[in-house]
């Protein structure tokens, strides 16, 4: 088995009633990178929020051959690592060292041993290494994303989910951002409006509508074909 | 924003940035208790802990004159009751009063100044305060500075709409405004704690924080802590021992 | 009212910071067994949001400013004990990070806004919010949560011997009159602005107290703290009642044989009786209240499993 995400019949509905998935397939393939598109409501974020547990809808969904069930979940949370779009609410620790530190901790890594691994994870993100001991309010934008991605690949995950990354960034954090996800191994699955962005890294896209996957194949084509790149007439 | 100020000289890394937060809060305690008790020659001793506190923050990098006239804001409020203390006809004690209230905020500051905030907490916990309460108070601080923002940007954006309201009427709707500001304000609290809650399941919260960073206790550490905590006391002593000198 | 250090008499910090600490602990489980860890976050994010209302300023009029404390608003939307414990959190990072409030003085400035101030805010909502009073109950639980911190405060300063003229004390009480009225007006108004957007974030109607024994103290202790606190401030500023009660009491001569240089200062003027006495009553009145509200709140709270 190659995939490491399967989907299958996903539904959703919210407290109120309202359906927020009508029946989503979806597959992603070791080292793949796929972009999710569509309107905003049309239950992207909905959607990525059933991969690792933080919602629960009808229908299966398999992460790295794990069911999404209680005793998974854990080992699943392991596996995919969720960057979300606001950084100062995914940064919640004192100091940068700390919340990189906090996914290891959880797993039962001493507190030697995670700070270890968090500073190569800071490294790795381009972080120098004074940052460490610095509270997340006083990072700029660019790099509370940078920090934000490498407490999640500080956990060794084998997908990386990202919603609307470059909310707040400006284009040469744009470019370095995309630059940087577009050589990380891991299967990605990026939520963006940003076409350009998109195109830089995944080779693939799925355009949700009204609770579905309405198209999918390279990013360019599904953007033209749903016209979706804003450029003046 | 004074806080920020205050983050900045916390995170430098003097000597005595370095110690152990236990071996600043025990002298601390050990200092404040010293000038609370502390019944003759208060000028004197006052005087003498001001100029050991300024050299120990200049040790410390700390801009010494930026640090004094911080802790100066406990002034006014102790400032008013010596006066009435003064107009009641005991000066002395009024200025007993205001001397001590500086003394024992510049020492505060001395060690909020040298230790961040996060460090300080986990020191506090590991000489036994209350888990919950910390760690409540370690989100506070986080958020502190990014709600702060918000809310000078909504007063901000309120003030613009209601600039020209200034009458006694226009009171009444600027308050029903600033009420109404104040209750996004909290709705938007839960949302947000919600999405953090949230981004803590994503890495594999399970129910327990992970504890508080303390440090280790080290020969150094417990050598500046016996000698700051006796420091004060002597420095009592000679106080009062030079007054009676000179009396 | 945050009394800095250098203002309260060495038996009065000493006795508060030992009164407060296994309090607080207290409140500590207490929230931590309703809350638990996951609504850290909660209430951290809430106590920066009580320090960022602090910063905007409500018009009293023209010219005049005033603003929110919190602790009564906390304490309908998260119950008394996680009240508490954020009113802690947010009184140690100003006493620590601002310099407002001193360090020895915690423990009495927890006692008076965070344990006594919340619990006096808490009971006319659990009483009356409930029905048709609501909005009275909601205004009478922000003026009174204010109120009692304020005279608490008060009283621990005279009780200190820190001079205040009656005028003085006359100016002092009126402003904290002031205070608090306004204090229920803004907590008032944010309640009814919360309504609109964020409906159930206060204790839902049913919750509240049936009437029966419970109710009977909660009533009682509310009275109790009210008029407690007022009672222990008269006391504290008339001068000879409380040395006839502490010499009825029989304290004065043995307590004056344990401590005494500290307290010679406060022999001046203004106490020209054993302030020994004075402070010994007064702390046990203090206490007193505090013990009866403690208990009620307990109570209280039981019968609405908080």
């Amino acid at each position: 088995m190659t995939s490491v995400i399967e989907v299958r019949g996903l539904h959703y509905r919210y407290d109120d009633g309202t359906t927020a998935l009508n029946g989503v397939d979806f597959r992603l393939e070791v080292g793949e990178s796929v972009a999710l598109m569509g309107p905003n409501g049309s239950g992207k974020t909905t959607f990525v929020l059933h991969l690792n547990g933080l919602l629960t809808g009808e229908g299966k969904v398999e992460v790295c051959g794990l069911t999404l069930e209680k005793k998974h979940l854990a080992a699943i949370r392991r596996k995919v690592g969720m960057v979300f779009q606001n950084s100062d609410e995914q940064l919640f620790m004192p100091t940068v060292i700390e919340d990189v530190a906090f996914g290891l901790r959880n797993a039962g890594t001493d507190p030697e041993a995670a700070a270890t691994r968090a500073r190569m994870a800071l490294e790795a993100a381009g972080m120098p290494p004074a940052a460490a001991s610095r509270a997340p309010y006083h990072l700029s934008a660019g790099e509370k994303k940078r920090v934000a991605i490498a407490g999640v690949l500080a956990m060794d995950p084998e997908i990386l989910v990202l919603d609307e990354p470059t909310t707040f960034l400006d284009p040469p954090a744009q470019r370095s951002l995309a630059a940087w996800l577009a050589q990380l191994p891991q299967a990605k699955l990026i939520v963006t409006h940003n076409i350009r962005f998109a195109a830089a890294i995944c080779n693939r896209a799925v355009f949700f509508q009204e609770g579905r996957i309405a198209a999918e194949g390279p990013v360019l084509e599904v953007a033209e074909r749903f016209d979706w790149d804003f450029t003046p007439d | 924003m004074r806080h920020v100020v205050l983050d900045r000289w916390s995170r430098g890394a003097s000597a005595v940035h370095r110690r152990d937060p236990r071996a600043k809060i025990v002298p601390l305690l050990a200092l404040l208790i010293a000038v609370a008790t502390a019944d003759r020659a208060v000028p004197l001793l006052a005087f003498e802990l001001v100029f050991v506190l300024s050299a120990g923050l200049w040790w410390a990098g700390v801009p010494v004159l930026d640090a004094l006239a911080r802790a100066a804001l406990v002034l006014p409020f102790a400032a008013s009751f010596a006066a009435i203390a003064w107009l009641g006809g005991d000066p002395a004690r009024g200025l007993s009063l205001a001397l001590k209230s500086y003394v024992s905020a510049l020492a505060v500051l001395f060690v909020v100044s040298t230790t961040p905030l996060p460090a300080l907490l986990g020191g506090l916990g590991a000489m036994g305060a209350p888990r919950f309460l910390l760690e409540v108070a370690q989100f506070l601080y986080r958020y502190l500075f990014l709600l702060s923002e918000e809310a000078q940007r909504m007063a901000g954006a309120a003030a613009a709409r209601n600039a020209s309201l200034r009458s006694w009427r226009g009171s009444g709707e600027r308050f029903r405004a600033a009420a109404g500001a104040l209750a996004v304000l909290f709705a938007r609290s839960y949302t947000r704690a919600a999405d953090i809650h949230r981004a803590m399941l994503a890495r594999g919260f399970e129910g327990r924080l992970p504890t508080l960073s303390s440090g280790r206790f080290n020969v150094a550490d417990g050598v500046f802590a016996a000698i700051s905590s006796v420091l004060p006391w002597a420095l009592r002593l000679v106080a009062a021992g030079s007054r009676q000198g000179i009396s | 009212m945050h009394i800095p250090d250098g203002f309260l008499a060495t038996p009065v910090w000493a006795a508060t910071d030992v009164i407060a600490l296994p309090a607080v602990a207290y409140t500590a489980r207490r929230a931590q067994r309703a809350f638990d860890e996951a609504r850290v976050p909660l209430l951290g994010v809430l106590g920066a949001f009580v320090f960022a209302a602090q910063m905007i300023n409500f018009p009293v009029g023209p010219g005049t400013t005033g603003h929110l404390v919190g602790g009564a608003l906390l304490s309908f939307t998260l119950g008394p004990a996680a009240a508490s414990v954020v009113m802690t959190a947010i009184l140690s990072i100003q006493a620590l990070v601002f310099q407002d409030g001193g360090v020895l003085a915690l423990g009495a400035n927890t006692i008076n806004m965070a344990l006594l101030g919340v619990l006096a805010g808490y009971l006319p909502f659990a009483l009356w919010g409930g029905g048709r009073f609501r909005r009275l109950a909601i205004f009478a639980g922000g003026t009174l949560s204010v109120l009692v911190s304020a005279l608490a405060a008060l009283s621990e300063l005279l009780v200190s011997g820190v001079k205040m003229p009656l005028p003085v004390l006359g100016l002092s009480l009126a402003l904290f009159l002031v205070s608090a009225v306004l204090e229920g007006a803004i907590t008032l108004a944010i309640m009814e602005a919360l309504a609109r957007i964020q409906p159930g974030a206060a204790r839902a109607e049913r919750e509240f107290a049936r009437p029966g024994w419970p109710r009977a103290l909660a009533m009682v202790s509310l009275a109790a703290l009210v008029l407690a606190s007022v009672g222990v401030l008269l006391a504290s500023a008339a001068p000879d009642g409380l040395e006839r009660l502490g010499e009825q009491i029989g304290i004065n001569s043995k307590v004056r044989t344990l401590i005494h240089t500290p307290l010679s200062n406060y022999r001046a003027a203004f106490l020209h009786s054993d302030a020994l006495g004075k402070a010994a009553a007064g702390l046990a009145g203090v206490a007193l209240v505090y013990c009866a509200c403690l208990v009620v709140g307990r109570m209280v709270a039981r019968s609405r499993s908080l």
